[in-house]
């Protein structure tokens, strides 16, 4: 009897140990091939030239560019929507059932397949500014909206009513109250939506395949907005399904996990710095 | 003496519990009016009525007025910011800004429009002067006020209620959170506090009461039961409530 409980504890835990084996191995596994695949393609050259057709030479600045000109927009425009929507539903707001509601349709919003948004920002917005960047950006504000909206929101309500009190009973009207001492109290909120919104857009592709195209022209910030562009993740769809250009497409890769463990570092150390600042 | 602040015939409803039956009381300049009664006696609430504080709370119906320097504070031509500026409030908890001591004290006469920096700076120091602060933090300033500590921070709390100079002080239970020092230091500035402006001061500590304040009214199920001389009050109660209160028999 014993001796049986004792096979079978061993059993399991090398069936544990196997399973975590295989998670990691697969997880170095995907980050060893893309960087060994990918980061040979890299050079200074791919990093700040354009693709040319005469000379057969591939870079990637136009992606990049466009991806800038994205996540600017994008952020330009969700952040003061986001934020704005989250502080009237927690400090204007007399309805609870009204809250409630838009709190599960943004919960709902951000559960929907982004392809969907893709298709919806294409009759929406590419109909109106044409396949571009900034039809990119407005589909990815309403897909990033509920992110901001949800987060600040959460920070809102860690800020101490006491605080919201102690204003209102030195006279201070409803606006100064939350501009002076509700906004600054949840700024962490806010910088932690913006990072996952980041994080967000460099990673989608589906969304953009029918909104901002895969033009690879190198533009300023204001005609790129206009103008078709693709940015790294479509890039690197079109370059390895389209060209076949696959070596190229690795570069991306690489240079896109990177980024995600840039950004990941970023929140961390953003998370440490607010919690640090909190407890003087 | 003349009265500061009149209630006549002020009942109270949160959604629909009557929290406040009734109420007619004088209070009168330059005097401290001590609350006393059991928890859940409406204490508190008329506290916050008098400079409308709970109407943070949505629930909340009055009726019945509240006059401050003869004007009804429920009338619509009464700017409700302009009415906390003259009627300051102390929290049970301190609850100073996570900001500097500076920018705590300031915040209030920068609300009001101040932003000279050098009457700034008058302003902060007389306030902290004011409430008895101003050797321990002078040196600073610039320095968080969470990193005071527990008493220093409720009399920050003090300073920065009189850097808008209002008339009256509302108080609710200022030193139930505070040792035993801070709560005498507390004290003393109360008193000192007399000379300038009327108090008004919740308090569940009987001997505070004593010790402090001109008048004392009883509240029991958001009734005034008894409203008079401090001395009196605890001497010759005329209510047998009262004087069952008083003498420890409940609360």
């Amino acid at each position: 009897m014993n001796k049986k409980r004792k096979l079978s504890a061993l059993f399991i835990r090398s069936a544990m140990y196997l399973c975590c084996f295989i998670t990691v191995a697969l997880l170095l596994f995907m980050l060893g091939y893309v960087m060994v695949k990918g980061v040979p393609n890299l050079s200074l050259k791919f990093l700040t030239t354009k693709p040319s057709h005469m000379t057969g030479q591939i870079g990637i600045l136009p992606d990049i560019l466009n991806t800038v000109y994205i996540v600017l927009a994008t952020l330009c425009i969700v952040l003061p929507l986001g934020v704005g929507a989250a502080v009237y539903l927690t400090e204007y707001a007399t309805s609870q059932k009204v809250v409630s509601v838009i709190e599960y349709a943004a919960e709902t919003l951000s559960g929907i397949p982004s392809i969907i948004y893709g298709l919806v920002g294409m009759l929406l917005f590419s109909n109106h500014f044409g396949t571009s960047i900034l039809a990119g950006a407005l589909t990815l504000v309403i897909m990033n909206l509920p992110t901001v909206l949800r987060t600040t929101q959460e920070s809102l309500k860690t800020v101490p009513q006491s605080y919201r009190e102690s204003a209102f009973g030195l006279g201070a009207g409803k606006w100064r109250v939350i501009r002076t001492v509700v906004l600054p109290e949840c700024i962490d909120g806010v910088v932690t939506g913006c990072i996952l919104s980041v994080g967000r857009i460099l990673g989608e592709s589906a969304a953009l395949l029918f909104t901002a195209g895969f033009a690879h022209a190198v533009n300023g910030m204001i005609s790129g907005l206009t103008s078709p562009g693709a940015t790294l993740t479509v890039a690197l769809y079109v370059y390895a399904k389209e060209e076949g250009e696959f070596g190229v497409a690795f570069a991306i890769a690489a240079i896109l996990m990177s980024l995600t463990l840039l950004i990941n570092l970023l929140a961390m150390s953003a998370g440490r710095y607010f919690a640090k600042r909190r407890n003087v | 003496m003349s009265s500061i602040i009149t209630t006549d015939k002020l009942n109270l409803w949160y959604g629909d519990t009557h929290a406040l039956k009734d109420i007619n009381i004088d209070i009168q300049k330059n005097s401290i009016t001590a609350l006393i009664g059991p928890s859940g006696c409406g204490k508190s609430t008329f506290l916050k009525t008098l400079n409308r504080m709970n109407d943070l709370i949505e629930t909340v119906k009055t009726t019945g007025e509240v006059r401050y320097s003869g004007h009804n504070i429920f009338s619509k031509d009464i700017d409700v910011n302009e009415l906390r500026r003259d009627v300051g409030m102390v929290f049970q908890k301190p609850s100073p800004f996570p900001m500097s001591i500076y920018d705590n004290i300031a915040y209030g006469p920068r609300t009001h429009g101040m932003t000279n920096k050098a009457n700034l700076d008058e302003m902060v120091e007389q306030s902290l002067r004011g409430a008895a602060i101003w050797n321990e933090v002078k040196d600073r300033l610039k320095k968080n006020a969470l990193s005071l500590s527990g008493g220093q921070q409720q009399r920050l709390c003090i300073a920065r209620a009189l850097a808008v100079k209002p008339k009256v002080l509302l108080m609710d239970e200022p030193t139930s959170a505070l040792d035993p020092i801070s709560t005498s230091q507390i004290e003393e500035l109360i008193l000192q506090l007399k000379e300038k402006y009327t108090i008004i001061i919740v308090t569940h500590n009987m001997q505070q009461a004593v010790r402090i304040s001109d008048n004392t009214a009883f509240f029991l199920l958001g009734e005034l039961i008894e409203f008079g001389k401090t001395e009196k009050v605890f001497s010759y109660p005329q209510d047998k409530r009262t004087e069952d209160y008083i003498t420890g028999r409940f609360g």
